[in-house]
């Protein structure tokens, strides 16, 4: 299992800031899971304003997740 | 010493560079941001992604004193609802000579934009609610370092 955060405007289009899921077959990157998830919702078809972590750390879309634990997707950050 | 703050609370930008400066470093920069009441802003609510932010102030911080002499590195950042003229973020860097000090201020601001997990959402007086954009000029502000 994996937890899966969303926060800010990702957070506000699903409806949900956290779910728990299986990887499906085949996932082993940021991006295969964000291929899988675009089929339920189209904004994480939109990579230019999605951002991810790995277990807490900024991450890339070729980031390897088949040992994560939890992942998150979030926009461009906007703090300071 | 590095310190750093993620709370809703109201800081003190004196108290925090004078606690910098005590130990008698010789240069203390700053940096704060204050929230702008421009275009009928009336609110600032800034989300953060609590189980990672404090590593990742800490993670900029250290970095900093990596790449600069530094004595001391303060990063506070608040969250929560804010309001205009409101201190938002204050980075404060101890250094021996004034161009660490500042130069590493400068860093870590323009990292703070791109690297760490916070955003903001803007509330108008026709009441509007509006997630800020990340912008381009950020990113390059950012890429300027690496």
């Amino acid at each position: 299992m994996v937890t899966l955060l969303y926060f800010a405007r990702v957070r506000e289009a699903l409806g949900t800031g956290e779910e728990r899921i299986d990887l499906p077959d085949g996932v082993a990157t940021v991006t295969d899971l964000a291929d899988w998830l675009a089929t339920r919702h189209p904004v994480f078809a939109d990579r230019d304003r999605l951002r991810v972590a790995v277990d807490q750390v900024m991450a890339r879309f070729d980031t390897d997740i088949r040992s994560a634990k939890e992942i998150a997707f979030f926009p461009p950050v906007t703090g300071g | 010493m590095i310190a750093v703050r993620v709370s809703a609370e109201l800081f003190d930008t004196g108290a925090e560079i004078a606690a910098l400066g005590k130990d008698g470093m010789g240069a203390v920069a700053s940096f704060t941001g204050i929230v702008r009441g421009d275009g009928g802003l009336t609110a600032l609510t800034l989300e953060h992604y609590p189980a990672m932010t404090e590593a990742a102030l800490r993670a900029l911080a250290g970095e900093a004193a990596s790449r600069w002499s530094l004595g001391g590195v303060t990063l506070v950042h608040r969250v929560g609802r804010l309001v205009p003229g409101d201190p938002i973020v204050l980075v404060a860097c101890a250094s021996a000579h004034r161009s660490d000090a500042l130069e590493a201020c400068a860093f870590l601001i323009d990292r703070l934009k791109t690297d760490a997990p916070f955003w903001k959402r803007e509330s108008f007086a026709d009441g509007r609610e509006v997630w800020v954009e990340a912008r381009t000029s950020d990113d390059a502000a950012a890429a300027r370092w690496s």
